[in-house]
């Protein structure tokens, strides 16, 4: 070290921590630390910019060429139906980033670190899920700006374009708690991949995203029907006004089937994903 | 207690509480007892070193002080704190850094700091101005906006001790702080961890290294299959495994019954013997001259010598010596070289 460091203490004993904010606001700002932490991570790894960045406008660009001419949807253009559709299954997979990321903090020493400081434990989860909401709003922006470069258009008014986006990004945020226990449950950064993958394929295929329920097998339909991901991409859809087959009656039904699953999985994954933290330690 | 410790202590005054303290500590993972009544005692202002092979139990019973694992009996204290009620008080008066150096390989230094300072609730201002600080204090300035990646071995465990200082608790967990590093980087290392020992911290900190413990502890602790089997000064481990060790290799098989006569006579009764390579090894008070003796006599009684070596012991000696076997890797990790010699 050259020369040795002197009065160590005599430094250290110059801070202290901030003491007057309830625990609601310290668990707050030590997940916007970490949510910072994880988006700074996001930036610094190349697998990850392709999959954040390059991947979807490569799905996009895809289904809108490839498949785009021989998938016939009901009375509109199939890029307009589609684009919703993507979003949710792009937002859905986002979330893999959190159980990654986590199962790869378990593995290593960093959360025996976190787990020794006097922070808020539940903000080393809600850090990654924040940071995972960021991520796929930039991410969606991107598919946005690609989509309507090829001919994606949407009607009606700015609040309900918002109020669509809203859903979309309470539906990623759900999505994330979900890959979160995965990701603090298999124990291992690969598991956590395949982990999160694999469920995500039924769910984001047998749904309304590329093709109308309505093509399906009858014994298919009622599972693809309620899915969250077709409840949401609906909803999108009828809030867009890009699916003429969708009354406003369908919409407004499909917008409160997406907020009923997205508290209903908050509510269930958040104290679960919460409650698996606390207790698992690495042996 | 205090009257047998090597060096002064300069900011213990009245005799308090031990600092750490452990009473019949028992952790099980599955069928395996990963601790079994382990007892401890570390004097405010002090260094205990847990010595041991790997899969003791020293990382299990830090990880129980630092509150990280629930013991399954007995019971902990750390800074006044039991670690079970009351590990969120306990928190804020322990540092930890370990063997996997617990840092962001994707942040830079700084942003490592800034974050761990952050986490510890200092205002941004403060945790900015604490980084800069221990950047300079750790010889990390240079590469302090360098991804972590990029850093050497010795740069991350710096940086990983930095972090544990922030707000320098008063009880430092060193986790087998320089297992893994270069000679020169382990002296680093240790003249940080004795100016933060001479500055008033307690420092628990496990090693597999006898020359590690007795470079920096004020007392020893030695652990085996979850157990403190011997404790004391260095010294007084030491004169227990009868200081340094003298190792003699015979080149003929037909010598050996004489050559062990003469061997016990010189390094006592402690002496072992290893038939694959015809060595006697064993303890010895007067090192120099009890080997030059050692040698006249075997040559005298015209045994052939293939090796001879005077050398410190090591923590196989002691445990040989404690446990009259060697120190074996009882975990399942890959093994790696454990030993090495004094530079």
């Amino acid at each position: 070290m050259g020369t040795a460091p002197t009065g160590v203490r005599a430094a250290a004993a110059r801070y202290r921590p901030v003491q007057r904010r309830s625990r609601f606001a310290w668990a707050l700002l030590d997940a916007m630390v970490l949510a910072r932490r994880s988006l700074l991570q996001t930036v610094r790894i190349p697998s990850l910019i392709v999959f954040v960045a390059i991947q979807p406008i490569m799905f996009v660009l895809l289904f809108r060429y490839v498949f785009g001419g021989a998938i016939r949807v009901p009375g509109g253009q199939y890029v307009n139906y589609l684009m919703p559709g993507i979003f949710v299954q792009t937002v859905a997979f986002g979330g893999i980033t959190t159980g990654i990321g986590l199962a790869e903090d378990m593995q290593k020493g960093i959360v025996d670190r976190f787990r020794t400081l006097p922070m808020s434990s539940s903000a080393v989860l809600t850090g990654r899920t924040i940071a995972d909401l960021g991520r796929n709003l930039f991410t969606v922006i991107i598919m946005l700006i690609v989509g309507f470069a090829v001919g994606f258009r949407i009607q009606g008014s700015v609040l309900s374009f918002l109020s669509g986006m809203l859903l979309l990004m309470g539906f990623s945020f759900a999505f994330s708690w979900i890959a979160a226990l995965i990701g603090i449950s298999v124990g291992s950064v690969e598991a956590a991949q395949s982990g999160g993958f694999i469920w995500l394929f039924p769910l984001t295929f047998a749904s309304s995203v590329f093709v109308p329920v309505s093509t399906m097998p009858v014994w298919l339909q009622g599972f693809a029907e309620h899915n969250p991901v077709s409840v949401v991409a609906n909803a999108m859809r009828g809030l867009f006004n890009v699916d003429p087959s969708l009354t406003a009656a369908d919409t407004r039904s499909a917008v409160i089937q997406s907020v009923a699953w997205i508290a209903a999985i908050l509510l269930v994954f958040v104290p679960l994903s919460i409650a698996r933290y606390r207790r698992t330690t690495r042996g | 207690m205090q009257a047998s410790n090597p060096l002064p202590l300069t900011s213990l005054g009245v005799s308090t509480a031990p600092a750490i303290h452990a009473h019949g500590l028992v952790k099980r993972f599955g069928s395996t007892l990963a601790l079994d009544g382990l007892d401890l005692d570390v004097e405010e202002g002090t260094l205990l070193a847990l010595l041991g092979p790997n899969g003791a139990g020293k990382t299990t019973a830090v990880r129980i002080f630092t509150t990280l694992l629930k013991p399954d009996e007995g019971h902990a204290s750390v800074a006044g704190f039991d670690v079970v009620k009351e590990a969120e008080r306990l928190k804020s008066s322990i540092g930890l850094a370990g063997q996997e150096a617990a840092i962001d390989e994707y942040l830079t230094g700084r942003e490592n700091l800034e974050m761990m300072g952050r986490l510890y609730h200092l205002s941004g201002r403060d945790a900015r101005r604490r980084a800069a600080e221990l950047l300079e204090q750790f010889d990390l300035v240079a590469a302090a906006d360098r991804v972590a990646k990029t850093y050497s071995g010795g740069m991350r465990r710096r940086l990983d001790l930095g972090a544990s200082l922030i707000v320098l608790p008063p009880v430092l967990f060193l986790d087998e702080p320089t297992t893994g590093l270069d000679p020169r980087s382990r002296r680093q290392m240790w003249d940080v961890i004795a100016l933060l020992v001479t500055e008033g911290t307690t420092v628990l900190l496990t090693t597999q290294y006898l020359e590690e413990a007795d470079e920096l502890a004020h007392r020893i602790a030695v652990v085996d299959a979850g157990r403190v089997i011997a404790e004391g000064t260095a010294d007084e481990l030491k004169t227990r495994i009868g200081g340094d060790r003298i190792e003699v290799a015979v080149a003929r098989d037909a010598d050996l019954v004489r050559a062990e006569e003469i061997v016990r006579r010189h390094v006592g009764g402690q002496a072992t013997f290893d038939p694959t390579q015809r060595r006697f090894s064993g303890g010895s008070r007067d090192g120099a001259g009890e080997l030059s003796a050692l040698v006249r006599d075997l040559d005298a009684a015209s045994v052939g010598i293939e090796d001879l070596q005077l050398r410190r012991p090591s923590l196989d000696d002691v445990f040989l010596t404690l446990t009259g076997r060697q120190a074996e890797d009882v975990s399942d990790e890959k093994p790696r070289k454990r030993r090495w010699r004094r530079s």
